[in-house]
């Protein structure tokens, strides 16, 4: 039974550890820029960037209050939400990054997806509804419910700017390299693009041209995803059995490639990276923030519904393409260089496959959903971390509640500006940094800060402020500290020598999180101060708002 | 009526126990269903990956492939017998607790 237990372990590492580098989301390393300018990928692309332009024309027109620019009003529906949602899980990394690991590893690619899509049913079955019955703009409404606004709205809004922080930089970066690599264009002119068309989309056209950059995104990848998959089985006579004997023929490691395989290292960093990404997705303010542009709990249940559904599909649709790819790309000579390696690296699998499936122009439209991809993410995290400015910090802390919607929204448009000129300016000064951890530590962040709170303000009548904030900055802090002094940034990024790292595993998750529960609970025990009291008082009606909607923020054209 | 007497008739209204105990069981119910079905993949992976990796019906095609897919499968099922009921059952129940604490 003994000797079972580090397979256990290990097999669960596997899961965490490919889930880290699906997360990472960036394209790794030095790019090799492409040969020449694809002029279908950047006409295809103009015409997206136009047509999204005219929808933040559109939205600007519709876009008044700060419910509206916040929550797009309230008006999105649970289907378009959904897809909303999905779009902001479909990254580039992720369509790039998992069709190369099927690519490359064969089944351990469909067991990597897994790892990802799981943590939603239960983000549906517990958080879902409550959150959109108790909060109005942002997560930080919900934790502070029945908290004192001050210190909560500071930890929420803290822990929502440093995940959007690190997540913008990792796709800042990442985004430069891609688009080096597929459009020719220069590193900086790249990251330039992103940074201004992200403030232009979320600044005048706030959540609802956000949602909708989104929605399109989401639905010109499905269909892209879709055709490709569907060339794949069309080339083998819609026969699964003769894909996979297809694949296993061209592939270097043959029928291993049909089970599950994989080495691991270091079964807590699995299991502490598997905690990140679970809870982490449940406190991620960009995908927490998508709940309250529904108009109630029941379109929320809808969204979740309908976005695994399609996150799922994603999953499937890229596992053809990946195993596709295995003979339609890795046996082509167009596609590999004078060493008998992908074009690009194995990253660029799906793009080739494009190409060997559809063509020049179809090759171009796939470029140009990887770039419209990066652009809807960003835009997501610079609204919410505008958000967080204006609502929590601006509106909340420093005028007690008493702004005007003009200022706010003001305040809240200025930061979204900042955060563009900001994020260009980092992406620019770590486009030769590693930046692979920032994501890692961004979920670990959101899983140590973010989500112990939200989740005990919801299910813990005993949770009070001293506690909340507390363990919220205990949770923050040791991850952020537990990562410096990890493998990762000690080694190599801080380049001290291999070995001499503080804390031996690189991902805090565990470790973080078990103490901010802890220090959450142990100072709220502790707390019996008569605010206290009165915090645990206010939790029936909490609860009962959470339930039933009694109360709830609705959509704002009634 | 003021915030706090809705709160008191909801919470004395013997349909709001229901839905709590129905809503909140039923959600944990299904969440520890979807982390059983997670952990038992991974508990397979660990104990008896040729399993796995064994030949579904003597073809290329292993066990692995439709157990996968069903996990993925699995997930979206779930979060569909979830909305089944709350859209029907639990929604029925909240409307007529909001309902009768607003008389």
């Amino acid at each position: 039974m003994n000797r079972r237990i580090p397979q256990i372990l290990g097999a669960l590492a596997l899961v965490g550890l490919s889930a880290a580098a699906f997360a990472a989301g960036a394209v790794e390393g030095e790019v090799q820029k492409a040969k020449a300018t694809n002029w279908s990928a950047i006409i295809m692309f103009f015409a997206f960037v136009g047509f999204t332009l005219g929808i933040t024309y559109w939205a600007a027109r519709r876009t008044q209050s700060a419910s509206d620019f916040y929550t797009a009003g309230g008006g999105i529906s649970g289907f378009q939400n959904g897809l909303a949602i999905a779009g902001d899980y479909m990254s580039a990394a992720s369509f790039l990054g998992i069709s190369a690991m099927v690519f490359d590893k064969g089944y351990d690619g469909l067991i990597y997806s897994i790892g990802f899509l799981v943590g939603w049913p239960v983000i549906l079955f517990l958080v879902a509804e409550r959150l959109r019955n108790l909060g109005k703009f942002t997560f930080a409404d919900v934790a502070s419910y029945r908290l004192a606004q001050t210190p909560v709205r500071i930890l929420a809004a803290t822990g929502t700017l440093v995940v959007v922080a690190l997540y913008l930089i990792a796709q800042m970066v990442g985004a430069g390299k891609l688009i080096q690599l597929l459009f020719g264009l220069d590193y900086a002119i790249a990251v330039v693009l992103v940074g201004v068309l992200m403030v232009m989309y979320v600044m005048f056209g706030g959540m609802l041209a956000t949602t909708w950059v989104q929605i399109i995104k989401a639905v010109i990848l499905l269909s892209g995803a879709s055709f490709m998959a569907l060339m794949v089985l069309v080339s083998v006579g819609f026969s699964p059995e003769a894909m996979f004997a297809k694949a296993v023929e061209n592939h270097p490691k043959a029928t291993a490639i049909m089970a599950p395989g994989g080495l691991v290292s270091n079964p807590i960093d699995a299991i502490s990276l598997g905690l990140a990404l679970m809870f982490g997705t449940a406190g991620l303010p960009h995908i927490l923030m998508r709940f309250f542009t529904v108009g109630n709990a029941k379109e929320a249940r809808k969204s979740v519904f309908f976005a695994t559904g399609f996150i799922g599909y994603f999953y499937i649709l890229t596992f053809i393409i990946g195993f596709g790819a295995i003979f339609l790309v890795g046996t082509n000579p167009n596609f590999l260089d004078d060493a008998g390696k992908i074009v690009g690296g194995n990253n660029m699998v799906a793009v080739h496959l494009a190409k060997a499936v559809g063509g020049d122009l179809f090759l171009g439209f796939i470029s140009a959903v990887a770039f419209a991809t990066i652009l809807a993410v960003v835009a997501g995290l610079a609204l919410s971390g505008a958000s967080a400015v204006s609502h929590d910090l601006y509106a909340s802390v420093i005028k007690k509640g008493k702004a005007n919607e003009k200022d706010e929204m003001r305040v809240s448009k200025m930061t979204t500006l900042v955060l563009g000129v900001l994020s260009i300016i980092l992406g620019i000064a770590f486009e030769k940094q590693n930046i692979a951890f920032m994501v890692g530590l961004a979920f670990s962040i959101a899983a140590s800060a973010n989500f112990p709170v939200l989740f005990l303000s919801m299910f813990w009548k005993g949770l009070t402020t001293r506690g909340a904030v507390i363990g919220g900055f205990i949770g923050l802090t040791s991850a952020v500290v537990l990562i410096v002094f990890g493998p990762t940034v000690w080694v190599e990024v801080l380049g001290h020598a291999k070995g001499s790292e503080l804390f031996p595993y690189k991902n805090p998750a565990l470790f973080s999180m078990t103490l901010a529960f802890f220090s959450t609970w142990l100072f709220s025990v502790t707390d019996s101060s008569r605010q206290a009291q009165e915090e645990k008082g206010r939790f029936d009606a909490q609860f009962v708002r959470s339930m039933t909607g009694i109360g709830a923020a609705g959509a704002s054209k009634h | 009526m003021n915030n706090e007497e809705i709160v008191a008739r909801v919470q004395a209204n013997p349909k709001f126990q229901e839905l709590v105990q129905k809503k909140t069981g039923f959600g944990w119910m299904l969440s520890i269903v979807m982390l059983a079905i997670y952990y038992g993949f991974i508990l397979v992976l660990a104990f008896n990956p040729s399993g796995l990796g064994a030949s579904l019906s003597g073809g290329i095609t292993t066990v692995g492939i439709p157990v996968g897919l069903g996990v993925i499968i699995s997930a979206f099922v779930l979060t569909g017998i979830y909305v089944q009921r709350a859209n029907g059952e639990f929604d029925r129940l909240t409307q007529e607790v909001v309902e009768e604490a607003r008389k």
